[in-house]
């Protein structure tokens, strides 16, 4: 798609693989006529799977779902044996706080994910492939079913695809079905596991791992899930090369990243940049700054779970996996939250954890109680009830979360409060006052009101001080 | 529950999964769809096309927050109060909209017209704050703008057009519409 990366308006602009600046790109017929499907899949089905999986391989595109997995080694866990049927799961599912990217590519480019459906489930060889979106994106879930509709009537999609791209020699002819599916609103639903749950018509309970889903995952047989941005990275590395893809931004996690800047923000929105821009680069030069010109108490690059960075320590940072865990937080979905001097930490990192406490499926013990007490404690702090040692308990409680649960919720629900409590101490410390003493011998559960009973009920699990 | 016509689409639907347990979620949209809300007839209808207990119909349905097991208003207003929305005074829309409308988080009018929900975030965080009537996204919306859609709502019984929003401020306009 060589429009999009020669497009150049302004000295700043860079490229654009999966927002490109082109009219009408959504329309069926503008996405052919810029290199879609036709030629570029031809070529694509006449290499072996395994060639295409080295493809993307070589490309070094690292999952756009939070973990930031290599996807061509995911690809390449997939059994290589043809007993079992075998499926592809693209992730619609967006729900973490400050995310906002895919639902742009629904919008603008819902051909790219098509394309690199087909090209995924050709490389695994699936059997059927499907999309799942949140249900809050009822909008988008019809644009998506418009795009797949015209795909399916263009014979790209389905039966027709073994006339549109007959085999060549002595080679089988392939064809994939792709499916959309709805979710109905529940956050914990993107975790892969659970997606899977959910798409077979269950509860969005998250599985024990292993088996992982490459062995074991919808209807018990091979899956390989992929977020809806990684996967619209593929026709683009189809067409430019895996080599050429992997020079593109940051070497250890190439490519653009679609970056959704909100908060405290003159021109919030997805901007599409290399990895490894400067995120004070995409706060300032490309987000505007802050209103009033404000400085920045703090910054959470990555989508509400990853750790928040102090406003006075963002020169230098960039955009990346690897760069951002140098600095002690992660990429994530690229969802940036920036807040102002002006900003109650304390109150925003209770709606965070409300929002955790919410979506906790209660399966595992210290993920159920353990995001209600985290909630319970940092309420009473928000509400001027708060004592000194709710700060240390606050720490120690998301301490006991991590690494106890069955799925990254937990770490997800642990991290802010544990980081923000490390990074934002003195905040913490202005809300806080020796003139609040525990009601109660269960230091979580003290809701320290005035003239409450003690309430006596001991805490299970031993809080580490 | 359903007429032949939609029994039709069911088994279309049908060939699209391994199990038909995989339908509980499609089918339940089609029954809240219909009539704006999850029965009991319409979780017994569910079980019988999906091939399960009705206990896991029941259990589907209190799990996702968008299934509503008791009537909600024609019109259904979320407003969005997590982290980016909240920056951009969700809060405080929250407040003015449950005093506007005189219900609270998941309650619905007498008349049956409006019902609300404090909800997580939609996924509108660069056009916060938001509000939501049915499907449909207000984002940046002002107190006076959210205001202005429930009269409006009132009076013409539609959904007004929301104005649109820049999601991609890099790219040309054209590109962005
Ligand atoms: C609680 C939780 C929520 C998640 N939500 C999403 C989501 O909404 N979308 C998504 O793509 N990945 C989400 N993930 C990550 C997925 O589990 C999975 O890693 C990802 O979809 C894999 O795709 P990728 O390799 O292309 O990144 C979530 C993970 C956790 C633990
Ligand atoms: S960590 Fe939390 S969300 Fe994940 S499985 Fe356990 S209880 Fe459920
Ligand atoms: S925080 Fe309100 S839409 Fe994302």
């Amino acid at each position: 798609m060589s429009e999009t990366t020669e497009h150049s308006q302004t000295e700043s602009s860079t490229p654009k693989l999966i927002l490109p600046d082109i009219p009408g790109f959504k329309n069926i017929e503008t996405y052919l006529k810029h290199g879609g499907y036709g030629d570029r899949l031809k070529k694509v089905f006449s290499m072996t799977p395994v060639a295409v999986t080295d493809e993307v391989k070589k490309s070094n595109l690292r999952g756009r779902g939070g973990a930031a997995f290599p996807t061509g080694l995911k690809w390449s866990f997939m059994p290589k044996d043809n007993a079992r049927k075998r499926y592809l799961l693209i992730n619609g599912d967006e729900s973490e706080p400050g995310s906002f990217k895919d639902r742009q590519i629904f919008e603008f480019n819902p051909h790219q994910i098509i394309e690199g459906m087909l090209i995924a489930s050709y490389a695994m060889q699936v059997d059927h492939a499907y999309l799942y979106i949140r249900g809050e994106y009822a909008y988008w879930y019809r644009l998506m079913e418009k795009a797949v509709a015209d795909a399916y009537a263009k014979g790209f999609i389905g039966e027709k695809m073994k006339e549109m791209f007959p085999a060549s020699g002595d080679g089988v002819s392939y064809s994939v079905d792709i499916t959309l599916h709805k979710g109905a609103g529940a956050y914990i639903v993107g975790e892969e596991s659970a997606l899977m749950n959910s798409l077979e018509g269950g509860r969005g309970y998250p599985r024990v791992k292993p088996p992982f889903p490459a062995n074991v995952g919808l209807w018990g047989q091979p899956t390989t899930i992929n977020n809806v941005e990684t996967i619209a990275n593929v026709p683009i590395i189809m067409e430019m090369g895996g080599e050429a893809f992997s020079k593109i931004g940051e070497p250890k996690h190439p490519g653009t990243l679609l970056l959704g800047l909100s908060g405290h923000v003159n021109r919030p929105g997805v901007y599409e940049l290399p990895s490894g821009t400067l995120l004070t680069d995409v706060i300032y030069k490309y987000g505007g700054g802050v209103p009033g010109n404000k400085k920045i108490k703090m910054v959470i690059p990555g989508g509400s779970s990853m750790p928040p960075l102090r406003g006075d320590s963002l020169e230098g940072v960039k955009m990346d996996a690897e760069s951002l865990k140098l600095v002690g937080s992660s990429i994530g979905t690229g969802g940036i939250m920036v807040m102002d001097e002006d900003t109650d930490i304390i109150h925003v990192l209770t709606r965070i954890a409300k929002f955790y406490w919410h979506e906790s499926c209660g399966q595992c013990t210290p993920c159920r109680e353990g995001t209600g007490w985290l909630l319970k404690v940092l309420r009473r702090i928000d509400q001027g009830q708060g004592a000194p040692s709710d700060i240390d308990l606050l720490h120690d409680v998301a301490q006991n979360i991590e690494g106890r649960t069955i799925c990254a919720l937990g770490e997800a629900a642990a991290w802010p409060v544990k980081f923000t409590v490390q990074r934002f101490r003195e905040e913490f410390e202005k809300k806080v006052s020796t003139n609040n003493v525990p009601s109660s011998p269960n230091r979580v559960h003290s809701l320290r009101v005035g003239g409450l009973e003690p309430v006596q009920v001991h805490v299970p699990i031993v809080v580490r001080v | 529950m359903f007429n032949q016509e939609e029994l039709q689409e069911i088994e279309t639907l049908r060939k699209r999964y391994p199990e038909a347990k995989a339908m509980v979620l499609p089918m339940l949209w089609r029954v809240q769809e219909k009539q704006g809300w999850i029965d009991d007839a319409g979780m017994e209808a569910v079980a019988m096309v999906c091939d399960v207990p009705k206990s896991h119909v029941w259990g589907v349905v209190s799990f996702y927050t968008m299934f509503f097991d008791k009537p909600m208003g024609r019109y259904h207003v979320q407003v969005c109060t997590n982290v980016s929305c909240m920056l951009n005074g969700g809060e405080k829309l929250y407040a003015e909209m449950k005093s506007k409308l005189g219900i609270g988080h998941r309650e619905r009018t007498v008349d049956g017209t409006f019902s609300l929900e404090e909800v997580e975030c939609m996924g509108a965080c660069g056009g916060a704050p938001m509000i939501a009537v049915n499907e449909t996204f207000f984002e940046r919306v002002t107190s006076a703008e959210a205001s202005d859609v429930i009269d409006s709502i009132r009076s013409s019984n539609t959904i007004p057009a929301p104005k649109h929003i820049v999601q991609m401020p890099e790219l040309s306009p054209a590109a962005n519409e």
